[in-house]
């Protein structure tokens, strides 16, 4: 059992085990910060910066990312004071000129008052947050894609642009992503994501294509069970 | 040379070596830094090595000594001539027999070469008198000229390694420390930070190993400081480190030096195999049982891998990305372990402090900053150069008894500190006292070092859109605030400088600067509106010029501005049509020229090669 600590967020006086982020111990008290690159699946990595906090620990007041820093005892957490909702405001202006389009961007916009971004809309889609290559290194374990270049030519990519040989088509970049960026789709045996196509397994037993192939394979190697063990469906196990 | 096994032996050493020297043997010191090598030092050299064999002088009386930087860039390719201290700017091959016939043999001054003074036309011989010179106080770089940054001997010669012999011969870990704090010694990079506190939470910190680097990951815009101290004097450098491992109880080091450094690399390597095989690095450090070693790891040249998480992030292996730094280096950096990272300037401090004591050295400087600091004095300056000043000094006998003032007579309007991410100081502040608070306070910073004098012929919105353009580009673009904010405010900047900016625009910019500072993850975009603010509080005067007016009133801005030529000084010689690159200044000789504003590209070279000011800018 960890140890507790005791904090206030928005002058609630909240205990949480030590070493949890304010996010989530907020997120535990039922205490809403905005976000949009955190996962509790995933290591946190404050890229987005909507869930910036005022904190003041110890005579000394601060901005942090509240998915990030870990609570302390005595912490004091503001959630909404003026400088933070200043850093959200541009924060979503910002992606707005990015994707001003998604349901999940206009909700925090919404709630932050802001109407439209005062900055030219370039509808890049992507926002960056980077929840896609987390969990295809963190979770699936595989890194077919990361990020490119620098500052705003920054991207997500295969290595060279090119057809990821890493990916093993499971397509949780597509279910991660929090504006729905990454198109994947299912036709003739053949799952396409972006513009790749992957070749899917059809199942023995009743004919229909389940999996792609190339994920039945890294299951096997990951496993050590032979290839035929995942020639059926689930259903048909 | 021998390996070396106590304090002593290190001793004994240095009178061999100095005892071997005649200290009224001639010595033709030349600078081989890579200011004075870009304006062909290197031929002079080998003209030098040809001509004293073609003159058949005695090499066993002169010597030739290539060095490091001694600073007055301006004015390279340098020479002097020892032990007379003889000074010889703007050297070039066709002078080299001249020296070494008349000054080198006969002890003759070549008038030509010398120091002229500008204002009194006085000729001045010996560099220390040069007012360039005279009003530095060159601690820590000073020590340039004075050696081959190749040799170990040359170091040890005059002095070096004495202060880690010091340490060694029974001072403990902590009581370094304590001289180090005493001594105030605040980081050289940037923040500021004191180094003794530093090395102190890294020493008490829970895990081993402990890391300790030196960065050298130098990126502003016109600093070259930390380039000049690790090419020039690299022995300085490894003996702070050193001295910095045994206080903290740290087995290995780094330097995070940039590619783009080859000569730093170059020379920094070949310090760290001399000294392992002196016995000064490696295991059994002078007999003391103490180990440490140091690896040298070349950066690709990213401005955010001077960031000390990127930095990290580097030397593992990853992408320069910065991560967010609640926790702190001393607890866990590099490899998650204790590490103390500090600038190449600030080590290159230590031997200093350490040999000639804490209380000395708080002799130097203000009240919270003590010693000197080097700065990169550049831009609109006359004599532009590393200068070494100590704490205290104001901006005006920097820039004007240092620096020599502005050239062509113009008028100072600013001076930029702390790189890009400083700000832009006006007039009214020159006689502001220079320190890391007190530069602070007017919200610039005192950075790496880096001074960027400016002119009435720089546009303040044309400074802060280039510094902005320089941070979008080196953004790592992991956070939004840095990456889109910095990129979206460059297109507010771009937009005044066409004429098109609104006066909401200024509202917007001066709201996002504040966002941008609070929201961004590392220092890079927690800074980068900094030359922003710092021009729309001291000069928001030319940013509404060019909005309600639609001018530039420095004629710098392209699309706010025409050439025209001035009937009245125009002699018609021709040189602007010479110049012009695109046909647009025509005329027939001897009579007045005209431009012909749909061929010109406003590049300015007309004006440049003009003699008689006849190029009207509006």
């Amino acid at each position: 059992m960890a140890e507790m600590v005791t904090l206030t967020i928005d002058g609630r006086t909240i205990s949480a085990p030590a070493g949890t982020t304010i996010l989530e111990a907020a997120k535990d008290a039922n205490i809403y910060i905005p976000n949009l690159c955190n996962n509790e699946e995933l290591t946190p990595y404050g890229s987005c910066r909507l869930c910036m906090v005022e904190i003041t620990h110890k005579g000394r007041t601060r901005i942090v990312a509240a998915c990030i820093y870990e609570v302390v005892d005595g912490l004091e957490v503001n959630v909404n004071t003026e400088r933070v909702l200043n850093v959200r405001k541009l924060v979503i202006e910002l992606l707005l000129a990015r994707n001003n389009e998604h349901p999940a961007l206009r909700k925090i916009a919404d709630e932050l008052g802001v109407k439209e971004t005062r900055f030219p809309v370039e509808k890049k889609g992507c926002i960056l947050c980077g929840q896609c290559v987390r969990t295809c290194r963190e979770v699936v374990g595989v890194s077919a894609i990361g990020f490119s270049g620098r500052g705003i030519t920054r991207r997500i990519a295969a290595p060279f642009m090119d057809f990821p040989p890493d990916c093993i088509a499971c397509g949780s970049c597509v279910y991660v992503c929090p504006v729905n960026f990454i198109p994947m789709r299912e036709e003739n045996g053949v799952r396409t994501i972006i513009r790749f196509d992957f070749p899917m397994q059809q199942c023995k037993k009743c004919g229909k294509y389940f999996a792609p192939k190339k994920q039945l394979e890294y299951f096997s190697k990951t496993t050590g069970l032979p290839l035929d063990h995942f020639e059926n469906c689930i259903d048909c196990r | 040379m021998k390996r070396i096994k106590s304090p002593q032996e290190l001793e004994k050493l240095r009178k061999e070596i100095q005892a071997e020297r005649d200290p009224n043997k001639s010595c033709i010191a030349i600078c081989a830094g890579t200011g004075c090598l870009a304006l062909g030092s290197d031929k002079i050299i080998a003209a030098f090595k040809k001509e004293i064999k073609k003159q058949g002088v005695d090499t066993a009386v002169t010597t030739i000594r290539e060095t490091g930087c001694p600073g007055f860039c301006e004015q390279g390719p340098i020479v002097v001539i020892y032990p007379e201290e003889i000074c010889y700017l703007r050297v070039t091959v066709k002078d080299v027999p001249e020296i070494l016939s008349k000054t080198v043999v006969n002890k003759e001054v070549i008038e030509r070469l010398v120091y002229k003074d500008p204002a009194s036309g006085e000729r001045i011989v010996k560099d220390s008198e040069i007012p360039f010179y005279r009003k530095q106080k060159r601690y820590v770089i000073g020590n340039n000229i004075n050696i081959d940054p190749k040799s170990l001997e040359d170091y040890i010669a005059t002095g070096g390694y004495a202060a880690l012999a010091k340490v060694l011969n029974g001072m403990s870990p902590e009581s370094v420390i304590e001289e180090i704090i005493k001594a105030n010694l605040r980081g050289r990079g940037g923040g500021g930070f004191p180094a003794g506190w530093k090395w102190e939470a890294t020493r008490k910190a829970k895990g081993e190993p402990k890391y300790l680097i030196c960065n050298a990951d130098e990126g502003d815009p016109g600093a070259f400081m930390d380039r000049a101290l690790l090419e020039g004097s690299p022995h300085s450098v490894l003996e702070g480190m050193i001295i910095g491992a045994y206080a903290i109880g740290c087995g290995q080091g780094y330097i995070y030096v940039r590619n783009e450094y080859p000569l730093a690399v170059e020379n920094a390597t070949l310090a760290l195999e001399k000294a392992r095989s002196l016995g000064l690095l490696g295991d059994d450090i002078l007999g003391s049982g103490f180990n440490f070693d140091i690896k040298i790891n070349r950066g690709g040249g990213a401005f955010v891998c001077g960031e000390s998480s990127a930095l990290f992030a580097s030397i593992e292996g990853r992408t320069g990305e910065p991560r967010a730094k609640y926790v702190h280096a001393t607890d866990r950096g590099l490899y998650d372990k204790p590490t103390d990272l500090n600038n190449v300037e600030t080590w290159a401090n230590v031997p200093l402090i350490i040999n000639k004591g804490a209380d000395w050295y708080r002799t130097i400087g203000t009240e919270n900053s003590k010693g000197t600091k080097i700065f990169a004095l550049v831009g609109k300056i006359n004599n532009t150069g590393l200068v070494e000043v100590p704490m205290g000094i104001t901006l005006r006998e920097i820039i004007y008894d240092i620096g020599g003032g502005i050239p062509h007579g113009r008028k100072f309007k600013a001076v930029q500190t702390g790189g890009p991410s400083g700000g832009c100081i006006p007039e009214q502040f020159l006689d502001m006292t220079v320190d890391f608070d007190e530069l602070a306070k007017i919200g610039s910073m005192m950075g790496s070092g880096g001074m960027i004098v400016m002119d009435d012929h720089n546009c303040m919105v044309d400074v802060a859109r280039y510094f902005l353009k320089f941070l979008e580009e080196e953004s790592c673009g992991k956070c939004t605030p840095c990456r889109e904010g910095v990129y979206q405010m460059r297109m507010i900047l771009d937009k005044i400088t066409e004429g098109k900016g609104t006066m909401e625009d200024l509202d917007t910019i001066e709201w996002m600067g504040q966002a941008i500072i609070d929201g961004s993850l590392c220092a890079l975009g927690g800074t980068a509106p900094n030359p922003v603010l710092s021009t729309l509080k001291y000069f928001r005067h030319e940013y509404e010029a060019h909005i309600k007016d639609k001018k530039c009133p420095a004629g710098v801005c392209k699309a706010l501005i025409t050439y025209t030529i001035d009937p009245e000084k125009c002699t018609g010689c021709d040189v602007c049509a010479r110049v012009c690159p695109t046909d647009a200044a025509t005329g027939k000789k001897k009579e007045v020229y005209t431009i012909d504003q749909e061929k010109c590209i406003k590049c300015g070279a007309c004006i440049e090669g003009c003699n008689f000011d006849a190029v009207i800018v509006s």
